[in-house]
């Protein structure tokens, strides 16, 4: 409970920044069109009519909380016009995703650790796999599974598993290597064979690594699967909110998918430190 | 049958390449351990103690001579399980019990469940930790760790044992107990015991030999065999003949230049 107090204070700044940025911002808008009407405003009205236009600059902290609150508590959430129902077609490609990305990426760092071709030769490919922006090669993805019939959630899937392998291999090849000089004589001294010393050794003792791994992996899918909206033709998803809102001019809208996708994230990665913190003290390396 | 050695090293050599050039870890090493003996290396660091420990381990590949353990090549008396060796840490799992970790070896040899239980039991008690076979590691004082991780080396029923400064990082008390633990053990199962140690004390207590080494070459200065009687209280080593064999090897160590630096 100590901490809540210097959260709140974070928490209250960067709502006063937030709306001094509000007024700010908006208040282009709202000065032309009050010398359109030939009115002049006082501070006040300014600020009123700032922190309430249909289409700000930038929307006020209340405008995106009512939008929220009205697309998801009081819309059915299999509406179309349901966050909710947004946010679990993103989830729900950001949870394949990253269970692809996790799997590839722990069989990567498995290969890289035992094999020494793959060591010399596979790590360059995947940071290299990195630096091509997510942006120029998702829409590729699209097209190419597109091209071969495969369409709907999987595609978005691959785009999140291309950027959350990423720090799973990474991790993991830290990891499985994070047993001593000693640790792997001792195994040799009992003639364990590679499997064993696997599973009884290295595997256990890259839990921490990989915890903090999927952590990352987990923050990148969703990046990644909001990116896969992007090029569907915004049908559904977060990602489909932004661009759409985008299309339109509906910042308010894009600020509550962008907050959406905060808290899902958020949510995603909390789940996740939960488990790391559970397995850890059960496994007595926390 | 009874007669041939245990280990038997035959002009036994290692050289190290390193950027700085080679490093002659052990030279012409030729010793003959035989069954039962509990046999102590002694001698300053980089005089090859260890690394000669780890040759008979197959822990590192020899550049010449011979050495046979069992009467076969390390490798092959590793792969047979003809030792356990016991490390400077404890090396026990956190993610194991007691009974966990000193079934690891057991699991990786496949034994059956109920062996694993009883040999876990029956070396518990050897080390006399029964009792704590459910606690984690963690629960344990570091000499408990110890024993722990000696039982996980009694477990497999190996005839060696070998040890690299098992109690090099525990206090004077614990060490003292757990040397005479240790002689209790080794009167028990009769096995046959490699040692390395910096202590002199540690080394005329436990040993029936002590074999004193020096650096730089790596070799073996002097062989003292020890007129002790098998039975130890902790006490002899205030009689006479204990302050006459460690005086032996102080001098042992002094002649090969051990401590000239």
């Amino acid at each position: 409970m100590r901490n809540v107090l210097p959260v709140l204070t974070v928490v209250a700044v960067i709502f006063v920044a937030w709306y001094i940025g509000a007024v700010a911002l908006n208040a282009t808008w709202a000065q032309d069109n009050a010398a359109r009407a030939g009115v002049e405003l006082s501070f006040t009205e300014l600020v009123a009519d700032t922190l309430s236009q249909d289409k700000p600059k930038l929307p006020a902290p209340h405008q995106v909380a009512v939008e929220i609150w009205e697309t998801t508590v009081e819309k059915n959430i299999t509406s179309r016009r349901s966050l909710v129902y947004h946010s679990w077609i993103t989830m729900s490609a950001t949870l394949l995703g990253f269970v692809l990305g996790t799997g590839l990426g722990i069989a990567l760092a498995v290969g890289i650790v035992y094999n020494r071709t793959m060591d010399m030769s596979v790590m360059p490919w995947v940071i290299a796999s990195q630096t091509i922006p997510i942006l120029a090669i998702a829409p590729m993805i699209i097209v190419v599974l597109n091209a071969i019939g495969i369409t709907g959630l999987f595609p978005k899937a691959v785009i999140s598993m291309y950027l959350s392998f990423f720090p799973v291999v990474v991790g993991m090849v830290k990891g499985l290597r994070s047993p001593d000089r000693m640790q792997l004589d001792q195994m040799k001294t009992w003639h364990a064979n590679g499997i064993q010393e696997f599973w009884k050794l290295r595997f256990p003792s890259s839990m921490p690594y990989l915890f903090t791994s999927l952590k990352v992996g987990m923050a990148a899918s969703l990046v990644g699967a909001i990116v896969g909206e992007l090029p569907t033709g915004a049908v559904a998803g977060l990602g489909a909110r932004l661009l759409a809102g985008s299309y339109y001019g509906q910042t308010v809208q894009i600020w509550s998918a962008l907050i959406m996708a905060a808290v899902l994230a958020a949510c995603l990665v909390g789940i996740i430190g939960l488990a790391q913190r559970l397995v850890l003290k059960r496994m007595g390396m926390a | 049958m009874t007669t041939s050695p245990v280990i038997s090293a035959k002009d036994l050599s290692l050289t190290f390449h390193t950027d700085d050039g080679p490093i002659h870890a052990l030279q012409d090493i030729t010793l003959d351990i035989e069954k039962g003996d509990f046999v102590s290396f002694i001698g300053p660091s980089g005089c090859g103690k260890t690394t000669f420990l780890r040759v008979m381990a197959d822990l590192e590949q020899p550049t010449g001579g011979e050495i046979t353990v069992n009467g076969v090549s390390p490798e092959e008396a590793r792969k047979a399980r003809a030792y356990g060796y016991v490390f400077q840490a404890a090396g026990l799992y956190p993610w194991r019990t007691i009974g966990g970790n000193i079934r690891l070896p057991l699991e990786i040899m496949g034994f059956d469940r109920a062996a694993q239980d009883e040999r876990v039991k029956r070396v518990l008690e050897l080390v006399e930790l029964d009792g704590f076979e459910k606690k984690y590691p963690w629960q344990l004082s570091g000499g408990m760790q110890q024993r722990a991780s000696i039982a996980r080396a009694l477990a497999f029923d190996a005839d060696i044992l070998l040890m690299d400064e098992p109690f090099g990082a525990l206090d004077e008390i614990v060490r003292d107990h757990l040397n005479e633990q240790l002689l209790k053990l080794w009167k028990r199962t009769e096995k046959t015991i490699a040692f390395v140690t910096h202590s002199i004390p540690e080394a005329v207590y436990l040993s029936t030999r002590i074999v004193v080494m020096s650096p730089r070459p790596g070799r073996i200065s002097e062989v003292i065999e020890s007129p002790l009687p098998k039975e130890r209280p902790l006490d002899i080593r205030d009689t006479p003949e204990f302050l006459d064999v460690a005086h032996r090897v102080r001098e042992g160590l002094r002649a090969g230049h051990a401590y000239d630096e």
